[in-house]
């Protein structure tokens, strides 16, 4: 059972912020959702090898050698603020 | 009351690698900010992470070398956090398939003997940016150079039980970390940091006290001050019969005391899943054999080859082997000239001092093996004193010089011509009538005092050897050349 608790506190975790109208409702969809994966793990899936990754790769890998990265004008341009060079940000004390 | 402490080390390697970890920005620090980043580090939508080999290598070159196990096939996951040190609110990093599990580090434990330090297991993960937080204008400044750069956290099982064993930990880890070149392994540049889990329990108690964790120390003596104070904390705590709480605490090096950091219980909710932009890695069996015999040969079997195969005691190598270049130095010395224990003397003697003073290693120096060959053959020869050679030697760093150039031009040579070696040896005897008669009342010890005073007359230059020979000739001859 998810209580309107869980969905207050996983909108925290996520940074949603939640109107009161918008509680109840979403309680109910996470519920049918569990319910639904409830009725998934009743499958018998012992032989099935799990899926990792969507797409059948396995060993992407690439040679260690270095390649341009952008200049501190080009990274800086989608910031919000900036200031010395740096993304400028509100201050979080984790 | 006596309580048993128990420790736990968790140890974040930045991996010297050329590139970061899932991109081509090159992995430098001391750069202006923000001038090492790519749409990838910077976690821009529709930019896509890849695996760099180098990365793998030493990661599997450490698990090796830890004595771990190598997962045939693992994954990536994200580490859901929001803070401004990531970019793309998630971590790379690894969950439930660390790259490599279950190995052990040897240690000399407290009791002195020799203790098996278990590893439970060594991850990859991307480093996160830096932040510096601006107070007067209440904002933080993000510097994404260093997000991205491989890390690999090393944890160890709660095998440990004093600070001191968490130290000496530490030091055989990046002792054995040196060999394989895989990392700068610098607590004070942050290439190697470390968190330590301290918890205490009555002794014979199957089950762990609560722990707190403890971070933001930064060399492996703070590590160790750090631990002291919290196991005193943690003792207070419990005999005034309040509980400890489980929390992360940061020590402050000037105050010398560790602070709750009170974090929000939420923090610690990662919410793994597995990371979708990156491919399952395998790792076949033939790579990890092949990984294995490109090992270098490690400390501690270093050290006991040095002791068979030179025959130098346990303490000589064990200095020797504490820096792997060193040790390589003294093995082509010792191809030249026979006698290893001389080349040891020097090795971890006057040389290592010098080293020290100049802040320099052998290997960057400019001293070669022919060099010290040189040099302690011509002692041997008495072309030069045991005295001046160590001046010899302060002078070949600085200048790079061979031996005999040197002494040539200070006039260091060693005065070995018996002409002038007989008027220093018969001064001596002038100049002190009173020893001279006491050896001759039978205090033959009291020779060792001429022979010294002769040396110094001649600046060092002379030879001892023989000048103690002219000395006793002498002494039995008469002070003034006639016989008794
Ligand atoms: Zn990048």
């Amino acid at each position: 059972m998810i209580t309107d608790q869980d969905v207050r506190y996983v909108a925290a975790l996520s940074r949603i912020h939640l109107r009161e109208e918008e509680v109840d409702r979403l309680r109910k969809n996470l519920e049918d959702i569990l319910r639904y994966i409830e009725k998934l793990n009743q499958l018998d899936v012992s032989a099935v090898e799990p899926t990792n990754h969507v797409l059948p790769l396995k060993n992407v890998l690439r040679p260690d050698d270095a390649r341009p990265s952008l200049t501190q004008e080009e990274a800086l341009s989608i910031a919000v603020e900036k200031s010395q060079g740096a993304f400028k940000v509100p201050k979080v004390i984790e | 009351m006596i309580f048993e402490t128990v420790i736990g080390l968790e140890v974040h390697l930045q991996l010297r690698t050329n590139t970061k970890i899932f991109c081509g920005c090159a992995n430098q620090f001391g750069e202006s900010p923000n001038t090492r980043t790519c749409p990838v580090c910077l976690g821009l939508p529709g930019s896509l992470p890849v695996f760099n080999a180098k990365a793998l290598e030493y990661a599997l070159k450490t698990g090796l070398a830890l004595n771990c196990e190598i997962n045939p096939q693992f994954k990536f996951d994200r580490k859901n956090y929001f803070y401004p040190d990531l970019t793309k609110a998630y971590q790379i990093s690894q969950f439930d398939q660390p790259v490599c599990r279950q190995g052990e580090l040897i240690i000399p434990g407290d009791g002195g003997a020799a203790k098996k330090i278990r590893i439970n297991r060594a991850h990859l993960e991307e480093d996160a940016g830096k932040l510096i937080h601006d107070d007067a204008r209440n904002c933080s400044l993000a510097d994404y150079n260093r997000a991205g750069t491989p890390l690999l956290e090393i944890v160890t099982e709660p095998d440990l039980r004093s600070s001191q064993e968490a130290y000496e930990y530490l030091r055989i880890l990046k002792l054995t970390l040196s060999y394989l070149d895989v990392s700068d392994c610098d607590m004070e540049k942050g290439s190697l940091r470390c968190d330590a889990n301290v918890s205490i329990r009555a002794p014979g108690d199957a089950k762990l006290g609560t722990k707190t964790e403890l971070k933001n120390m930064n060399s492996f003596k703070a590590v160790k001050a750090a631990i002291d104070y919290e196991v005193n904390r943690q003792r207070a705590v419990i005999l005034g019969g309040q509980r400890v709480v489980q929390e992360t605490r940061l020590w402050d090096e000037n105050k010398a005391m560790t602070f709750s950091m009170r974090s929000k219980e939420e923090a610690h909710d990662y919410r793994y899943f597995p990371e979708p932009d990156l491919p399952l890695v395998t790792v076949p069996e033939e790579v990890v054999e092949e990984m294995r015999q490109t090992l270098p040969e490690l400390p501690q079997a270093k050290m006991e080859r040095f002791t068979q195969t030179y025959g130098i005691s346990v303490y000589d190598a064990g200095v020797l082997a504490q820096d792997r270049l060193t040790a390589g130095f003294f093995e082509q010395c010792a191809a030249l000239y026979p006698e290893a224990k001389k080349i040891c003397n020097w090795l971890n003697g006057d040389v290592l001092k010098e080293m020290n003073e100049r802040k320099i290693t052998v290997a960057a120096s400019t001293l070669q093996p022919e060099d010290l060959v040189d040099l302690i053959r011509k002692i041997e020869e008495g072309a030069v004193s045991q005295l001046k050679a160590k001046d010899v030697l302060k002078i070949m760093l600085d200048s790079g010089k061979n031996c005999s150039a040197i002494i040539a031009e200070q006039g260091w040579g060693q005065v070995s011509n018996d002409e002038e070696l007989l008027k220093i040896a018969q001064q001596a005897l002038a100049d002190n009538p009173a020893t001279v008669a006491q050896i001759r009342e039978g205090k033959l010890s009291a020779i060792g005092f001429l022979v010294g005073q002769a040396m110094q007359k001649s600046g060092g230059k002379a030879n001892p050897k023989k000048i103690k020979e002219l000395i006793e000739k002498n002494l039995q001859a008469g002070a003034d050349g006639k016989p008794f």
